[in-house]
């Protein structure tokens, strides 16, 4: 019961909302003159670039350091009792 | 080798050299037009690996005076990280000339003997795999590591400048980048990329060298 009134008014609200909606136009999408977040678009897109190199550089960095680590513990435990 | 702050430095210099070599102000040159940044990639991978194949030879020159097993492991792994910058800058090299010399492989002097480079420090690592007694291998394979760097250095730096057709700048018959009134920009990314891309290699080679202490001590 509660499904059918919920459908029955979300139908309702749509049709009334519908009336004085602003349409976008393809030229709403077209307008440069609105800044928007184009910092990744500018410049050939160069940006992207960098991204993707430096989440590849990071992924790098910090498969060295956890390396290192590894390898710190096990002189904890093998070389420093020695000597 | 264990202190932390070389390494920070490290990454450091590495992020300003990626971040540089990609955003900052190229020169505009015909043919190279982008691919001008490659230099910071390329040319680094070549310089990083005589800065480690040279280490690996000290240590190789070290071990034979002093019989020190340790400096055997230290020449070895320099020079495995030093090949792997080798492979690197052919392979690097080889894209790179796909698109500014029109092949991957033009038989340009420089390519030849870079190439004929790398499969002399193959020989190194397949001489000594086929030594089992560690003190012949370690000894066998420093004396031929020192000939090996030896052969590098004319390879490298004298024989492509005597040839008079050379691709690459700065060889036979071709101006180097000098040739361009450009280079304070790009070396203040180059020089720091070379340092830290030499770095990184450092890094490597010393966890490497540091997990065979430590099975050098477990095998005792």
């Amino acid at each position: 019961m509660k499904k059918v009134l919920s459908i029955v008014l979300l139908c309702l609200s749509l049709s009334l909302a519908a009336q004085d909606k602003i349409e976008i136009t393809e030229k709403d999408y077209a307008n440069t003159e609105v800044p928007m977040a184009d910092v990744m678009r500018s410049n050939g897109k160069i940006y992207v670039v960098v991204g993707v190199v430096m989440v590849i550089f990071a992924g790098m960095i910090i498969f060295m350091v956890n390396t290192e680590r590894k390898v710190s513990k096990l002189e904890q435990e093998f070389l420093d009792e020695k000597g | 080798m264990r202190k932390k702050w070389w390494k920070v430095l490290t990454v450091l210099l590495l992020t300003y050299s990626i971040l540089g070599a990609l955003l900052f102000d190229a020169p505009r040159l015909n043919i190279l037009n982008e691919t001008i940044r490659n230099l910071h990639f390329h040319v680094t991978m070549w310089f990083g690996m005589i800065i480690l194949l040279t280490t690996s030879m000290v240590y190789a020159i070290k071990y034979l005076r002093s019989n020190n097993i340790d400096h055997d492991h230290m020449s070895v792994e320099f020079a495995n990280v030093g090949i792997l910058f080798g492979m690197l800058g052919l392979a690097t090299g080889a894209f790179w000339a796909n698109y500014a010399w029109g092949e991957p492989w033009s038989g340009d002097p420089k390519q030849n003997s870079s190439a004929i480079a790398m499969l002399i420090y193959f020989a190194y690592l397949v001489l000594r795999n086929s030594m089992s007694d560690p003190l012949q291998k370690a000894r066998i394979s420093s004396i031929y590591n020192i000939f090996a760097f030896a052969t590098l250095i004319p390879l490298l730096f004298i024989l492509p400048r005597m040839t008079d057709s050379s691709l690459h700048p700065g060889n036979g018959g071709n101006p180097g980048f000098n040739a361009y009134d450009l280079d304070s920009r790009l070396r203040m990314v180059f020089y720091p990329a070379v340092i830290a891309w030499t770095l990184l290699g450092v890094w490597i080679a010393s966890l490497r060298i540091r997990v065979k202490r430590l099975r050098t001590v477990l095998e005792d």
